[in-house]
């Protein structure tokens, strides 16, 4: 269980968290909505140790991210970043196996191509993409990249940021299906940031909007549509009007 | 006045606070050298990348550095009857200052920039944090391969350098300034010193750490967008510049002094 308390997070003057609440129970999906500027690529650093808590305390399974062998905390994480996060001056298979060509997790070369080619197959892509490099494949096909990279040690816990960014509705779906399978395949925990409403229904168990540097709603992907609360209601259904203000 | 005061005050401060994190970053560079695991693929590309790629680069400068030296002091020893000390003297200048200085600069534009724009992007597009999520270090995987490989190849560039600069000088001593080839070439070996050629190595070899340094540094503050990569970019050739022209200064009064 990954358990958030009281987080903040200030950088300068602006404070992004202002005591985030949240529990993701193991084995299940937790999607996070908010608008954009809202902190919510930066929980998910918090989390990784990316970016320093401060104050407040997180803990995945009772134990504080800072404490222990960090190595040994990564090995537990995949992430799909938002822009792929691909590596340029890798093929693709060496982007996916990355993290099995080094470390604690090492594995043969051939061995290490060889699971990075299945988890190609298994995100869609045919071996034939696995010698290429990330510049030469579409916007849709980097992000079955990043997602494959994310499962290829098979993590007990995958974030996921905004996955569907950029991508066509089709190509969007796609990717929604494969992330959904891949959570229940693993039975990992999923933290996944979307402003994509499809995707949260699509990959959801529990939903939180982080709003104002807080957690302002949580419950069941079921209940989001009769939250009772009016930032949820007026996120979802992308109306101007209500509580969150925008700018003209 | 006091606003004045302030905004200076604030200026060193700053300063001050930036080279502090320089230090901080070369001494955690350092450091990585005595802890596993090494990226040795890695180090192999940045060898080739900087000190095979910026052979031509430097060989040209050497160059003609050592022809246009040649000239300059024939001129110059005209005025004195003292023609005959082209060889040495272009030897001496090539090995001591040119050679490590201009090899120097020229490494620092063509490798500072690349290094802090590669490091930047890569900063920029979250790829720098994908790193640490695959449990791997940058500062290992990134910096230590690209600041040893320029600490070992530098001096190889500047001791190639060298002798294309002692050859420029040959050239125009021989074809222009009607030197016999021979005399040119033992006037050259006899006057030079081994501590002439070392210490110029030596220069290299800390010029090199400091192209390097910059460019990692630089590109790893690198801030958003492209501007925030053209602005490392720019800084990191700036410091890489001064640095070696202060460096050198400091290193010819330890080394040369009386």
């Amino acid at each position: 269980m990954i358990t958030l308390t009281d987080v903040h997070k200030a950088f300068g003057s602006n404070h992004v968290l202002r005591g985030v609440n949240l529990e993701v129970s193991t084995g299940t999906s937790c999607v996070i909505i908010g608008g954009s500027g809202t902190g919510k690529s930066v929980l998910l650093k918090c989390v990784l140790g990316l970016v320093t808590l401060d104050s407040g305390t997180i803990t995945v399974d009772d134990v504080p991210v800072q404490d222990g062998d960090r190595d040994a905390f990564l090995a537990r994480f995949g992430m799909l970043f938002q822009g792929g996060a691909l590596f340029d001056s890798l093929p693709v298979w060496q982007n996916v196996a990355f993290r099995l060509m080094r470390g604690a997790l090492k594995r043969p070369k051939a061995e290490a191509r060889e699971i990075a080619i299945e988890k190609l197959r298994r995100v869609g892509l045919s071996p034939d993409v696995a010698e290429k490099f990330p510049a030469e494949l579409s916007g849709g096909m980097q992000k079955r990249v990043s997602l494959a990279r994310a499962i290829a040690a098979e993590p007990e816990i995958i974030f996921f940021d905004e996955p569907t960014t950029g991508l066509d509705p089709i190509m969007s779906g796609v990717i929604n299906d494969l992330i959904r399978e891949i959570v229940t395949e693993m039975g990992a925990t999923a933290m996944t940031i979307t402003h994509d409403m499809t995707s949260v229904r699509a990959i959801a168990d529990t939903v939180a909007m982080l709003h104002g540097g807080k957690i302002r709603w949580v419950g069941p992907v079921g209940q989001l549509d009769e939250s009772g609360d009016a930032y949820v209601d007026q996120f979802i259904h992308g109306r101007p009007e209500g509580p969150i203000e925008t700018l003209r | 006045m006091i606003g004045v005061l302030a905004r200076l005050g604030r200026t060193v401060l700053g300063s001050l606070a930036n080279v502090g994190r320089i230090a901080i970053f070369a001494g955690e560079t350092v450091s990585h050298l005595m802890r596993p695991p090494f990226y040795t693929r890695e180090f192999l590309q940045a060898l080739v990348q900087i000190g095979w790629l910026s052979l031509p680069v430097v060989g040209l400068t050497a160059l003609f550095t050592g022809g246009a030296l040649a000239l300059q002091i024939y001129a110059g020893g005209a005025r004195f009857n003292a023609e005959a000390v082209v060889p040495s003297i272009v030897a001496i200048g090539m090995v001591r200052e040119l050679g490590p200085v201009l090899g120097g600069l020229m490494v620092a534009a063509r490798v500072a920039s690349s290094i802090a724009a590669e490091i930047g992007t890569m900063k920029v597009t979250e790829q720098i944090d994908a790193l640490v999520t695959l449990s791997t270090n940058p500062m290992k995987y990134l910096t230590l391969p690209r600041v040893l490989a320029a600490t070992l190849a530098v001096p190889v560039l500047v001791a190639v350098g060298d002798s294309i600069g002692i050859l420029g000088g040959w050239i125009v001593g021989v074809t222009r300034l009607d030197f016999n080839s021979a005399t040119y070439l033992r006037n050259t070996v006899d006057f030079l010193e081994t501590w002439d050629v070392a210490s110029g190595l030596v220069k290299g070899a800390v010029f090199g750490f400091l192209v390097a340094l910059m460019g990692c540094y630089h590109g790893m503050q690198s801030g958003r967008g492209a501007q925030g990569v053209g602005r490392a970019t720019k800084s990191a050739v700036v410091a890489a510049s001064v640095l070696i022209l202060a460096a050198n200064y400091i290193l010819t009064e330890l080394f040369f002094s009386a």
